[in-house]
């Protein structure tokens, strides 16, 4: 690359340094449209891909091969770590550090139904952290800046756009073949992606 | 998921004669029917109208409202501060009626919230996707009651700087909280309350700040996109981010719904857990539920109908369909909470309770009597002591018990006026029944001794009124800035959003749907009849429409 950098001609633009592709970019007319190109994506077995659209479209996960997400996993382990920790602060303190003996009532574990409420709320509450903080954290967000940004069309898939974008880093992405096979779903506009 | 293409034919309707149809049954069912945006709008449509408010001039009626509003809100501020400098006497509290309008303000404020949780969580886990239209505005209505709430109970402790000891930690002499109070229960309650709000309306703006930061960026606006942008946290609007999301949000819906029930429920607690006759009831914690509920759904509409009148853009998408629906809400709830007050009526005849009697019967429904009485012959009746607050307890009657029955009518669940009338007055039935429920109880209790009266200062009279300044004015900075409605979620429930549509559909008013005789749909105030939805053309035509329209 440097050598060819050298033999151009002094009165011409210098050769841009090569751009990294991150991938390609295609337009779908609507989302039944889209959501028959993924069903082909996933059956030609693509790997880094994805279908984008304004709103959820219903049955995608299953139509890109997607299984279940594990958000729920994490909204149970938040859960748990509420409840304990709820367990933990009102027997920690109420029954062994300071029981607090308030009109002559008992202080014991005995009491325990009068945590219920404080047990209750601080699960729901941890659980909400969970799934919130877990679906953002796997979908790796917050993220301000993305190469599919790159592309001005894109902008619409918050408003009216559908696009599928396959990543050069995937195995079977081959420039020419995989825009015969996105223009093959009836795709438009299809893009080169880059990285800057 | 093979999705078959089925021919329009297969789908060919029996179309019953004209003259078979009963016009009543006619009407109900075109109002089934009736599609959650009307007209068949474009997505591009839907984005276009419901960002144009946040993205257009202020117009100048905001003004005119926010200016107000915002100086209540100041005034509310400044009587807080007053109150800090001076001490908590500055309110009409007294022994015995220490709890009065800030209490009976605390539990109005967060009682309006349910409604804003009960349409994003309970309506979406039961699928009524008519809920679109109107979760954001009622969620963030949701949030601003929930602060107008808080800063009453924060206050009322007095020595504001003391409020850390609310806060589960020991205090300088190294005491804990008393986890087994009611009061501790319900700062728990009411703080994970407002959290969860939050991150629930957060979660479901991403996708819209998204939409907003790129029209921003598309129109060359570098703050608005950066303030956007920055909230949106960079949301891309891919599949495998949305079954992230999706997952995530379902759960927030689910766990919301035991949430909203947990929180009145235990802010009842803290009068049923007492031995005050009128506040130690079992009841309480449903009949604060539903009452929550009813009174909420009141000021999303007090909110609602203005809001569409000031944009009617947002009429296609908040419908008549939407307004019927709450106000049957309305109607459904409040008999609830009438059926509550007068069981709990009879229950303090049939307890045989003395003093819970003397709290229902005396005080409450028969003081007009006792007041007759004491005119008619001054003097005579030494025994049968006035009662001075029944006239709180018949305002509650009857702008909750008898107000929400005009509901029954489809005429008045139709007509705006009448909705709007009919929240004004639960609106302000729910504010007497917590009046009722908190000073009158206390002001009468066991012995004649220890009897007495609350009247409010101006300082609670101007704290009220500008609480009120307060949620206006945090409600008219969100309708300025945020999108008021969920615009993904609206395009969710459009038949453009079906990825089967041409068959029978999990979304909205398509599913399962016989294709509908053309001369049952009735145009939406005005709009074109969906000549879209008629026979033989419904299972075609809404595929084609699909891919032309999002062009």
């Amino acid at each position: 690359m440097p050598a060819a950098t050298l033999q151009a001609p002094a009165n011409t633009i210098p050769a841009m340094p090569p751009r990294k592709l991150y991938g390609l970019g295609a337009e779908l007319p609507s989302a039944a449209a889209l959501f028959h190109a993924a069903e082909s994506m996933r059956d030609a077995g693509f790997k880094r891909w994805d279908v984008f659209s304004p709103f959820p479209i219903h049955g995608m996960d299953e139509a890109m091969g997607l299984g279940k997400s594990i958000v729920s996993f994490i909204v149970l382990g938040g859960g748990l770590t509420g409840m304990a920790t709820a367990l933990l602060l009102e027997i920690g303190s109420a029954v062994y550090l300071y029981p607090l003996i308030v009109q002559g009532k008992p202080v014991t574990w005995a009491t325990i139904p009068a945590f219920f409420p404080v047990i209750f709320e601080l699960t729901i509450l941890f659980s909400a952290f969970g799934a919130v903080f877990g679906m953002l954290a796997m979908n790796l967000l917050p993220r301000w800046h993305h190469p599919i940004f790159n592309w001005d069309r894109f902008a619409r898939v918050t408003d009216d756009g559908f696009f599928v974008v396959v990543e050069a880093s995937d195995p079977r992405f081959n420039d020419k073949d995989t825009v015969a096979f996105l223009s093959g779903l009836g795709a438009t506009n299809i893009t080169m992606v880059y990285d800057d | 998921m093979a999705s078959a293409a089925i021919h329009p034919a297969d789908h060919a309707p029996a179309v019953p004669p004209p003259a078979e149809i009963n016009p009543e049954a006619a009407a109900q069912l075109a109002d089934l029917r009736t599609p959650l945006v009307a007209n068949d709008h474009s997505l591009h449509w839907i984005t276009e109208n419901i960002c144009s408010i946040s993205e257009g001039k202020t117009p100048f009626w905001w003004w005119a409202a926010f200016i107000p509003c915002a100086t209540l809100a100041a005034i509310c501020f400044s009587c807080f501060g007053y109150l800090i400098f001076t001490g908590v006497g500055v309110w009409g509290e007294n022994t015995p009626v220490a709890w009065a309008w800030d209490i009976t303000n605390f539990v109005f404020w967060i009682g309006i919230g349910h409604a804003g949780t009960l349409i994003s969580a309970i309506l979406f886990l039961t699928r009524q996707r008519w809920r679109t239209a109107v979760n954001r505005a009622a969620e963030a209505m949701t949030l601003f009651a929930v602060v107008c709430a808080g800063l009453y109970p924060g206050l009322h402790v007095g020595r504001v700087w003391m409020a850390w000891f609310l806060a589960p930690v020991p205090n300088q002499y190294a005491i804990w909280p008393n986890f087994r109070s009611p009061l501790l229960w319900d700062v728990f309650a009411v703080s994970t309350y407002f959290t969860v709000s939050v991150l629930f309306w957060f979660t479901g703006l991403i996708p819209d700040l998204a939409t907003l930061r790129d029209r921003a960026r598309a129109r060359g606006q570098k703050i608005s996109a950066m303030a956007y942008g920055f909230f949106a946290l960079g949301w891309r609007g891919g599949n495998r981010q949305w079954r992230h999301y999706e997952m995530a949000y379902l759960l927030l819906a689910a766990l919301s719904t035991p949430l909203v029930l947990s929180v009145h429920t235990i802010v009842s607690f803290d009068f049923a857990t007492s031995v005050v006759p009128g506040w130690h009831t079992t009841i309480f914690p449903p009949y604060f539920v539903a009452g929550a509920i009813f009174g909420g759904f009141a000021m999303v509409l007090t909110l609602m109908l203005p809001m569409r009148l000031i944009y009617p853009q947002l009429k296609d998408m908040i419908t008549p369909r939407h307004i019927d629906v709450m106000a049957k809400i309305i109607l459904m709830t409040g008999s609830i909470v009438g059926y509550a007050y007068i069981m709990e009526f009879f229950v303090a005849w049939y307890s045989g309770n003395m003093y819970e009697g003397y709290a229902f019967l005396r005080s409450r429904a028969a003081g007009p009597v006792t007041d007759l009485l004491h005119w008619a012959a001054p003097n005579k009746f030494p025994l049968l002591p006035h009662a001075p607050y029944w006239w709180a307890y018949y305002a509650m009657m009857s702008c909750n018990v008898i107000t929400p029955q005009i509901f029954w009518f489809r005429w008045c669940r139709r007509n705006l006026i009448v909705v709007f009338i009919g929240c004004m007055f639960v609106n302000a039935g729910m504010w007497f029944e917590r009046f009722v429920i908190i000073v009158t109880s206390i002001a009468r209790d066991f012995l004649p001794s220890s009897w007495g009266m609350f009247h409010p200062t101006w300082v609670d009279i101007m704290t009220f009124i500008g609480t009120f300044g307060l949620f206006l004015s945090l409600f008219l900075l969100f309708i300025r800035f945020l999108p008021t409605i969920a615009i993904a979620e609206v395009k969710g429930v459009t038949p453009m959003a079906d990825p089967h549509s041409g068959h029978g559909t999990a979304f909205g008013y398509a599913a399962g749907a016989q294709p509908e005789p053309t001369h049952l749909l009735q145009p939406e105030e005005g709009g074109p009849a969906h000549t879209a939805n008629s026979p033989g053309a419904a299972a075609a035509g809404l595929r084609e429409r699909s891919v032309t329209e999002t062009k």
